[in-house]
């Protein structure tokens, strides 16, 4: 597992490659908490298109920072989830924190 | 009854580097009854969301031993059972509900079990305080050709 954070004016991504579970979701969200305090963007997104496993630890990461940025009233956005995290994440309502596909695809699976 | 027709029996410390262990010992072990790539998946998932509950839930403030247990029942399912020592769950039915999580963090979602529940064809939960938590799973795979 790995995570790489972009910065782009007051838009922050993670970009998340590997495996989420309970044991890796606590290292991304060290990684991603010390930027978000230290940057407190608008608009994080994770960049989910390089996750080849994720369980529901991958909805508590998400859920933990969303209330977390809601003290500056900063959203959370996922893009390109496959379709089994999709599953999931659908599962915890978090469905729509989704953003669309540009060219309206299927996603992969 | 169908038989058993062949078994492995596991026992991991519950560090959580050893989430990723179970899910491939797993996963190795139901190689034999060719599942499809979804079907790996799906029993990855649920075995991650076992023994994620045992570490989390089961020894909060220790390590202990989480017992694997699988089978290949016929010719065409898969058997597992995880189950922990630890504090166990006092009402089994509060806690399979979507959402419904005793995470003093707030970082776990409460969708273990429902996870579980929609990734494998049966679940039981067995548990008592003090005692420990047995999950049970089945999962019956879908031959190609």
């Amino acid at each position: 597992m790995s995570v790489e954070i972009l910065h782009d004016k007051r838009n922050m991504t993670a970009a998340v490659t590997g495996e989420i579970d309970h044991h890796a979701a606590a290292d991304i969200r060290i990684t991603i908490d010390g930027e978000l305090e230290r940057t407190t963007p608008e608009v994080l997104t994770f960049d989910m298109s390089g996750v080849t496993f994720m369980d529901s630890s991958g909805v508590g990461l998400v859920l933990g920072r969303a209330r977390a940025m809601k003290q500056w009233g900063g959203k959370v956005r996922i893009k390109d989830p496959s379709a089994r995290a999709e599953k999931i994440l659908k599962m915890s309502g978090l469905g729509s924190l989704i953003t669309p596909r540009p060219d309206g695809k299927e996603r992969k699976k | 009854m169908r038989p058993v027709t062949n078994q492995m029996k596991m026992t991991i410390a519950g560090y959580s580097k050893n989430e990723a262990l179970a899910r491939m010992c797993v996963s190795a072990f139901a190689a034999q009854l060719d599942p499809t790539v979804e079907e790996i998946n799906d029993i990855k998932a649920a075995v991650s969301e076992a023994v994620t509950n045992c570490i989390v839930h089961g020894y909060r403030d220790t390590i202990g031993d989480i017992d694997i247990k699988l089978r290949v029942i016929g010719d065409d399912t898969l058997y597992i059972k995880i189950s922990d020592k630890g504090v166990g769950i006092a009402d089994v039915r509060q806690a399979m509900q979507p959402m419904f999580t005793t995470s003093p963090d707030g970082e776990r979602a409460g969708l273990g079990f429902a996870v579980m529940e929609s990734f494998t064809d049966t679940l039981k939960v067995r548990s008592k305080p003090g005692k420990g938590t047995a999950v049970t799973m089945t999962k019956t795979l879908h031959r190609r050709g």
